[in-house]
């Protein structure tokens, strides 16, 4: 018997309030003209998880392909093209606008108790941006594919590949406005809209991780678009800035690639870091310990990214001194992720802990992430990167941060605010087991490629040495594993849309102005605009507040 | 840019009697009018800061060439024309006056000053983008345009280009370097095309805005629009000062 | 002689008034204007001398000069609030940090191995 916060109105009268934003106005154009942020996260949600299912596919085929030493499945250049849309798909149509796009367009008005984000036809305007970069993307694979890697590097994607780069390439910078045109609109709410008595010091730790990842958003954002412009012109028409027949210099891509590209690790995780403030202090009832410091470090990881991308290019020719400096400056970046570590553990510490489902991800990604972030240590530093780096130590790394941090937060707010998304709870038993599945999945999957990495499997072959098949083989299990581990969320979610038991306003108890307003949410989220009189996560004030509920319905 | 909402219907009010509570462009999702103001006008710098960041690519890779590649830089730099580039400087300078003037007079109400600003801003920058392609012909003569039957004739033989040579004396660079002139001109035609990019954008929008201030859009008190696309044109001109510097002025001796 | 009057109380309130919205009257603007166009003469006057490794700096310098006066006035960021200070601020700084780290990898790469 497990202690648990769950509580849900009596079933049996409880109804989903007739008027809110899923019902106010229906027809397919009142969805796809819709200025409403709560419709446009789900519009987002929806199409982010279509592509999550491409990307996971593609993956699918190369464990397939990994299964076997010998390139059996796939030609090596199908392979190529199969890893690379994988990563374009899984970067710049996932993880990128995971979290921001789908759980902070719905929730930071909510949170901030505004009525709407400051620029709902931009929002609109972000999402078509982010369809129209998809559907280029999806129309690349089609016409063939392109095997530049994610990564588009020169002079392979200028001069020596004849696959689509420049459709690739459009559909990146497409996606890279939708993803502009999201931070901008965030850090406008998050300035202007905040309601009376809303402080900096009194927003939910979730705003501020997004309040971070839009200001890398805008920041950082333009200097790949424009690198990408360089990229296309050098192709079609032969100018010379990476060409080195020329005197371009194909390093000085990277720098503008890695300008983004660095930071971009950083929008996909710190709203994902967002998530897990709110889960952690709500299933443990207690104030995130030390609120301040997990605030300014998401606003200290955000400036520290923008110091320390050379360190993706220590093998590749910057000078020595440049190495030396970046890798120092990378070390900064530990400092606020493990501050954050540190203040969710001391948040765990004496709190009343219940393990419902987004609990059991939030611990999913505090165990991976470390795990992730602590061999992030290992490729800053100069001299062990240069060992590991372009092996699967790699590989293993970001998709320990990307997958085992970031999916795992992504899925534990779903979880978490499916309730307020839908008005229906998930089931819970089987939801756990998804968790415990995925978890036990991703392990099997990507921590054998640690172990490959060292040995010194190198990444982007179709093919390797029989010796390392063992490991290759735990890795392609796992991955089935973590596959389903990742459908039954789609099973179950999709289910509980019409048999879900009714959730209430607040089935969790938790603290945030989104919690104190109906399931699903009015359109204009408010009858009138808050006054928010508390700091935030106070659970007294919650028990102050049900006090009076009772009072007044008995008098 | 937030678009503006029945912005014409403002334009038949006669004084702010009725609605100055609810003024018609007041979106739903605002308190109050000085609320939206603010918010759009964050947000077009938060814009501008983007545009400063896609520009600091390019400025990234000029400044970086120019260094590695100093003698090319300064021949090809010999190759513009200084009269051309100040005349546009002054051009876009009396513009980006001009629509402040516009701004005023959006935010002070008179109607015909505004259109006349923004006329006379539209007017110079089409002077603008006209000389600039008096320019570009000049280069695609010379077959400077990067990429396109790239000449090297003006560098190896420098006293074959006779108006550049009365004027600059240069001595013919050696074969590898004359090449390097093809990256200073791909800086070139990258810089000054991407601000002619956003200069023909921005003349667009202004003659959408004249179409809808004659009519009085812009001056019964929702001057939004009229102040952010005045910080988009003279941010505009603040990238071709840099330009102006970094392309004609800094490799003349 | 009024502008300069207007220029002073400007300052005088820019204190309090930050949030109220502040209108820039024609007269700053003319003298804007007018030390736009002074600029633009010294600087091209400047590049017809000879000054070696000066002729860069006094190029940007003064373009700087001269950006700084179309932010300040033209875009009213003198009479903004702290918050419009701070972007700028802001793009200014990522933009340097741009420009700086590469161009210190690109330095640094002459200076050869260790």
């Amino acid at each position: 018997m497990s202690a648990t916060i769950v509580s849900l109105p009596d079933q049996s009268t409880a109804r989903i309030p007739k008027v809110n934003y899923l019902t106010k106005e229906n027809g397919i154009l009142s969805w796809l003209l819709t200025g409403d942020h709560k419709r446009i996260a789900i519009l987002y949600l929806i199409s982010l998880s279509f592509f999550f299912f491409i990307g996971g596919a593609l993956a699918g085929l190369i464990r397939l392909e990994l299964l076997t030493p010998q390139t059996d499945l796939m030609a090596t250049d199908t392979y190529n093209k199969v890893f690379t849309m994988h990563g374009v798909i899984m970067i710049f149509f996932f993880l990128v606008p995971s979290v921001p796009a789908t759980l902070g367009n719905f929730l930071i008005p909510l949170m901030i108790g505004a009525k709407d984000l400051a620029l709902p036809k931009i929002n609109l305007l972000s999402w078509y941006l982010y369809i129209a970069g998809g559907i280029l993307a999806i129309y690349t694979m089609a016409a063939g594919g392109v095997d530049t890697g994610w990564t588009f590097t020169t002079p392979l994607s200028t001069h020596y590949v004849n696959t689509n780069v420049l459709t690739t390439g459009l559909a990146v910078f497409i996606a890279g406005f939708s993803s502009i045109f999201t931070g901008l609109n965030f850090i406008v709410t998050i300035h202007k809209m905040r309601c009376p008595g809303m402080t900096w010091f009194r927003l939910p730790l979730f705003v501020w991780a997004h309040y971070a990842a839009s200001i890398l958003m805008v920041l950082a954002t333009p200097v790949v678009a424009i690198a990408i412009v360089l990229v296309a012109l050098e192709r079609t028409i032969g100018i010379g800035v990476f060409d080195p027949a020329k005197g371009g210099d194909p390093i000085l891509f990277q720098h503008l690639f890695w300008f983004y590209s660095h930071p971009a690790v950083y929008i996909m995780i710190l709203p994902g870091m967002g998530v897990i403030s709110e889960t952690i202090s709500t299933f443990s009832r207690k104030r995130v310990f030390g609120y301040t410091a997990v605030a300014f470090s998401s606003v200290a990881i955000a400036v520290f990214g923008f110091f320390v991308w050379a360190h993706h290019m220590f093998i590749m020719g910057i000078s020595n001194y440049a190495v030396l400096v970046f890798s120092l400056l990378t070390m900064l970046v530990a400092v606020p992720s493990a501050i954050k570590i540190f203040n969710w553990t001391f948040t765990l510490y004496k709190g009343s802990i219940t393990f419902e489902t987004p609990m059991l991800y939030t611990f999913g990604f505090m165990g991976l992430f470390t795990i992730g972030g602590l061999t992030g240590v290992f490729l800053g530093t100069s001299g062990t990167d240069i060992h590991l780096t372009e092996t699967y130590f790699i590989v293993a790394h970001f998709h320990f941060v990307m997958v085992g941090g970031m999916l795992m937060a992504f899925l534990a707010g779903i979880h978490f605010w499916w309730p307020k998304m839908t008005g229906r709870m998930y089931p819970e038993k089987i939801s756990q087991l998804a968790a415990v599945v995925t978890f036990i999945g991703f392990n099997f999957t990507f921590f054998p490629q640690f172990i490959l990495g060292t040995l010194g499997m190198p990444r982007r072959y179709a093919s390797y040495p029989p010796e390392f098949q063992v490991l290759n083989v735990f890795s392609t299990a796992g991955a089935t594993i973590l596959g389903v581990g990742y459908l039954l969320p789609v099973l179950y979610l999709t289910w509980s849309l019409k048999y879900g038991a009714i959730a209430g306003n607040n089935p969790w108890q938790a603290t945030g102005l989104e919690w104190q307003v109906q399931s699903p949410p009015l359109t204009e989220n408010f009858t009138r605009t808050p006054i928010m009189d508390h700091e935030a996560y106070d659970y007294e004030w919650l028990e102050r507040q049900k006090e009076k509920e009772v009072t007044t319905s008995a008098g | 840019m937030p678009d503006s909402t029945a912005i014409a219907h403002g334009a038949h009010e006669t004084g702010s009697n009725t609605h100055d509570e609810h003024p018609p462009y007041l979106r739903h999702h605002f308190e109050s009018t000085e609320q939206q103001a603010d918010a759009a006008g964050f947000a077009m710098w938060l814009f501008l800061l983007t545009e400063v960041m896609f520009f600091g690519g390019l400025f990234t890779a000029y400044l970086i060439y120019r260094n590695w590649y100093y003698p090319a830089f300064v021949s090809g730099s010999h190759q513009l024309n200084v009269v051309w580039g100040t005349l546009n400087t002054l051009v876009l300078i009396i513009s980006s006056f001009t629509m402040a003037m516009g701004v005023w007079c959006a935010e002070t109400g008179r109607r015909r000053g505004l259109v006349l600003s923004l006329s006379l801003t539209l007017i110079l920058g089409l002077g603008f983008l006209g000389i600039k392609s008096i320019e570009y012909a000049e280069k695609i003569e010379k077959h400077h345009v990067p990429g396109f039957h790239y000449s090297l004739q003006s560098f190896l033989d420098p006293q074959s280009d006779r108006a550049v040579f009365s004027e600059y004396h240069d001595k013919p660079l050696m074969l590898d370097m004359a090449r390097h002139t093809e990256v200073y001109f791909s800086l070139y035609f990258l810089m000054t095309g991407m601000h002619a990019l956003h200069m023909i954008i921005g003349i667009g929008i202004l003659g959408f805005m004249i179409f809808r201030a004659r009519a009085g859009a812009y001056t019964s008190g929702h001057v939004t629009f009229v102040e952010n696309f005045g910080l988009y044109w003279h941010f505009v001109d603040i990238i071709w000062i840099y330009l102006f510097a970094l392309l004609y002025l800094i490799s003349r001796h | 002689m009024s502008e300069q009057i207007e220029l002073g109380e400007h300052q005088h309130h820019d204190e309090q008034d930050e949030d109220a919205h502040h209108i820039v009257g024609p007269g700053v603007y003319v003298i804007i204007l007018i030390a736009l166009l002074v600029g633009t003469a010294l600087t091209v006057w400047a590049s017809f001398i000879d000054l070696g490794p000066w002729n860069p700096v006094i190029a940007l310098a003064i373009a700087t000069t001269k950006a700084t006066l179309v932010v300040l006035f033209f875009m009213h960021v003198k009479y903004s609030t702290k918050l419009t200070k701070l972007t700028v601020g802001a793009g200014i700084f990522t933009f340097l940090t741009l420009v700086s780290l590469t161009l210190a990898d690109y330095i640094s790469r002459a200076w050869g191995s260790w």
